[in-house]
């Protein structure tokens, strides 16, 4: 069986626009230029491809129209039937045959104009038939126009109906106008029917979809029906009558008891025994609705009469109020129905013959319940029923509800004495971890410990700083000593660690020249007192060697009294000016901030380069 | 709350300080601060690191095992809280340093015990040795004794100062 998308049918255009869209096709997928000088066969072809392929074009486009709208034949009959009432079954199946003759002339047409082609002796005779044969596909193609449209608006329609599943678990919700069977969907689904006081609001089906017992339910919704023959009902009533028909589904016959639907009970039992036949083989469910309005016990006899009789022939009871309760009891009726019906069926022989569900057969009649001790079934009896304890919830919210009220953890601490429940602990004390400490018998340890101090303590007694005497300590002046010959030897050291540099880190200079004056004769003279030399003799000596300079020095004049030495110059100012002279001739020479011509100067008002020379090309009228 | 012990100089570990690395193998290592921290970083060994608790320990500078130390060990069962024991050990605690410190105080006596007398032996020997660089050999003649001499130099300044508070 083709599967049918009733949502998904390609758009069907008119037919100028139809042609339109062929004719464009054509010319632009085939080739355009031709010219008269070409070759026969070629121009030939040329006309014959164009013919072809439009209507090879056509066959394509009606092709899909007619494949993609349902052959009313091959659906559910209740598709069938609902397309017939919304449709008209004959004018269908008729718009859809036109389609059909319209493909098979457009290819005969082809095929005429084709074999003409063939011998079209030049490209005027050639186009002349391309043209005649267009054309003429062109007018059939406007005389289907009316059933291209007609079948537009059928698809449209037929895009918005609702996707309706005859096959799976379906109730329906049927009974006069305006009695609350759209009210009724759209409580038990999410279906958003328009509920209004004016009859034959609702004016098509509706689905709803709810669930029980784990199982998807459709719930379809019909416009009302009104009591009279079938011949003159219009179109919204068969939409109800069609579906009652076709499908298998659980029936919820709704009755206004209060009668503000416009019509009495005596109508609506009057409705329901017409429409009885509709109702075979199916689970039915006579509801009370409005009960808000009018309670079941207040009506009067006769209509309490005639709901009795509905009732019976329903062979269920009347709902009570709740429409859960409605909803549940129409899903169990299905569902009984329906398994029913699958026991009766012979597929299920198939599957039952491979089941074998096992129970335990009892060896005896013996019963044999559940044993409960007597003694245990006393104390039952007996106890007092327990009072609820009190939790460490209502502990907290007593005291301040969470986020107020910490509870005390140590409430349940085990400890040898209830009183230390509150202990703050120590963990650290003076660097070190009690824990690490904890012992039960740690004042045994104690005692140990102190008993070995003890033991230490008088065996350390025993040798006590011995070696005082063998070396005397040094005196004062000795050590003033000690420190001194610590000082020279460093000294010492030092100087032979300067001594020690290279020529390339140190000039050393000749011990002659003396510049520093470190070798005068005071300076001896201290140095030779210090080591407990008299020095007057060597002094004595020393300047006698150094008489006969040149220079007679006077009074004040001493070189030796720690002053800079001099170098040659007369005195100290002397020696500042020239090294300030010797400063100056070393400055270097700033040169850098040299006029240019971005200063607005021409440095060279006549460069050589342009007064001067001959030209290799050109004259030399101007410079 | 728990002190622990620096892995590379043993030092305490106080919260807040240090850092601990956890290899792959879950071995924990604490280090009290970065310097322990990178020597560690480095694979030196602590045992061979001069200024380390466990270098000191093994090369007889400090107490190496004793009694005290064995009374501070880490248990792993928890006891039950029990108010006395924790006193008596918060106590004995106390007494227990005391006793340590007194024992450490000890052993450093031990190892420096003979040292003064090799000091002043060779104070002794240094004087003798080095006199001849602040004496002269006359002058160690006329005093024998290990001391610096006394100045012989007449000073020039003090002496004309002399003669000029004479002349006036």
């Amino acid at each position: 069986m083709v599967h049918y998308n009733l949502k998904r049918i390609t758009v069907v255009p008119t037919g100028k626009d139809f042609v339109d869209i062929v004719l464009s096709r054509t010319q632009r997928q085939t080739p355009t230029v031709i010219h008269k000088s070409y070759a026969i066969n070629r121009i030939r072809q040329f006309y014959m491809r164009k013919v072809k392929y439009t209507q090879a074009t056509f066959d394509e486009k009606l092709g899909t129209i007619i494949d993609e709208f349902p052959q009313l034949d091959d659906i559910h009959p209740f598709y069938g039937d609902l397309m017939n009432v919304l449709y008209d079954r004959d004018h269908y199946k008729l718009a859809l045959g036109q389609l059909r003759t319209a493909k098979r002339l457009v290819e005969k047409i082809c095929k005429d104009y084709v074999k003409l082609l063939k011998y079209g002796d030049s490209l005027y005779r050639c186009k002349q038939l391309k043209k005649a044969a267009l054309g003429r596909m062109c007018t059939l193609m406007k005389r289907v126009g009316p059933s291209l449209a007609y079948l537009e608006q059928v698809r449209q329609h037929m895009a918005r109906l609702p996707s309706i599943d005859p096959n799976t678990r379906t109730i329906l919700i049927c009974g006069y106008p305006n009695v609350g069977k759209s009210s009724f969907i759209n409580k038990i689904t999410r279906a958003d029917v328009d509920v209004q006081p004016y009859a034959f609001t609702t004016k098509s089906l509706f689905v709803g979809h709810t669930d029980y017992k784990y199982l998807r339910w459709q719930v379809i919704d019909t416009p009302g029906i009104l009591d009279h023959p079938l011949e003159d009902r219009n179109t919204i009533e068969m939409l109800s009558i069609t579906a009652l028909a076709h499908i298998r589904a659980a029936v919820l016959f709704f009755v206004d008891v209060s009668g503000s639907c416009g019509y009495s009970i005596a109508q609506q039992a009057a409705l329901f025994n017409s429409i009885r036949p509709l109702f075979d083989n199916k689970p039915l469910l006579v509801v009370c609705s409005k009960i808000d309005l009018q309670s079941l016990e207040s009506l009067p006899e006769e209509d309490r009469q005639l709901i009795m009789e509905m009732k019976k022939e329903a062979s269920n009871t009347l709902t009570e109020e709740g429409v859960i309760n409605v909803k549940n009891t129409a899903c169990e009726k299905l569902l009984q129905h329906r398994v029913e019906g699958k026991m009766k069926s012979k597929k299920l022989e198939d599957v039952r013959n491979r089941i074998h569900v096992a129970m335990p057969r009892p060896r005896d009649t013996r019963e044999r319940p559940p044993v409960i001790p007597a003694g245990v079934l006393e104390a039952r009896a007996a106890a007092p029923p327990r009072a609820p304890r009190r939790l460490e919830k209502d502990l907290e919210n007593e005291n301040g509800g969470a986020g107020v009220y910490s509870a005390n953890l140590r409430r349940r601490y085990i400890l040898a004495d209830e009183s230390w429940k509150e202990d703050v602990v120590p963990e650290i004390a003076d660097g070190h971890n009690i824990a690490d400490f904890i012992d039960t018998d740690i004042l045994k340890r104690l005692d140990e410990l102190d008993r070995e101090e003890h033991q230490r303590q008088e065996g350390e007694s025993e040798e006590e700083d011995m070696d005082d005497d063998e070396f005397r300590k040094l005196s004062p002046e000795e050590q003033e000593a000690l420190a001194a010959i610590r000082l020279a030897r460093r000294n010492i050291r030092e100087e032979h660690r300067l001594k020690k540099t290279t020529a390339d880190s140190r000039p050393m200079v000749p011990r002659k020249h003396d510049k520093d004056k470190r070798f005068t004769v005071s300076r001896m003279e201290r140095h030779l007192s210090n080591l407990g030399i008299d020095p007057s003799a060597a002094a004595a000596r020393a300047r006698s060697k150094s008489r006969g300079r040149k220079r007679d020095r006077s009074l004040g004049y001493d070189e030796e009294d720690g002053a800079d030495a001099m170098d040659g110059f007369k005195d100290s100012a002397q020696k500042q000016q020239a090294l300030a002279l010797g400063k100056k001739a070393m400055k270097k020479r700033n040169k850098f901030a040299r006029k240019g011509e971005a200063d607005r100067t021409i440095v060279n008002l006549r460069p050589k380069h342009l007064f001067a020379g001959k030209r290799s090309t050109g004259k030399t009228d101007r410079r | 709350m728990r002190l622990e012990k620096c892995w590379f100089c043993s030092s305490t570990i106080y919260p807040g300080h240090g850092m601990m690395y956890v290899r792959n193998d879950a071995k924990i290592f604490r280090f009290c601060r970065s310097k322990c921290h990178k020597n560690f970083k480095m694979k030196r060994n602590p045992r061979k690191v001069k200024w380390t608790k466990i270098y000191r320990k093994l090369h007889g500078k400090e107490l190496p095992q004793d009694t005290t130390f064995e009374l501070e060990r880490k248990r792993n069962r928890p006891e039950r809280y029990d108010r006395n024991v924790v006193e008596d050990t918060v106590k004995a605690m106390k007494k227990i340093s005391e006793t340590r410190e007194e024992r450490e105080a000890q052993t450093l006596a031990n190892r420096m015990r003979g040292k003064k007398t090799q000091q002043r032996r060779e104070d002794l020997a240094e004087l003798q040795q080095g006199i001849h660089l602040v004496k002269a050999p006359t002058a160690l003649l006329e005093e024998p004794s290990l001391t610096l001499p006394k100045e012989k130099m007449k000073v020039k300044v003090s002496v004309e100062q002399e003669s000029k508070a004479m002349e006036s």
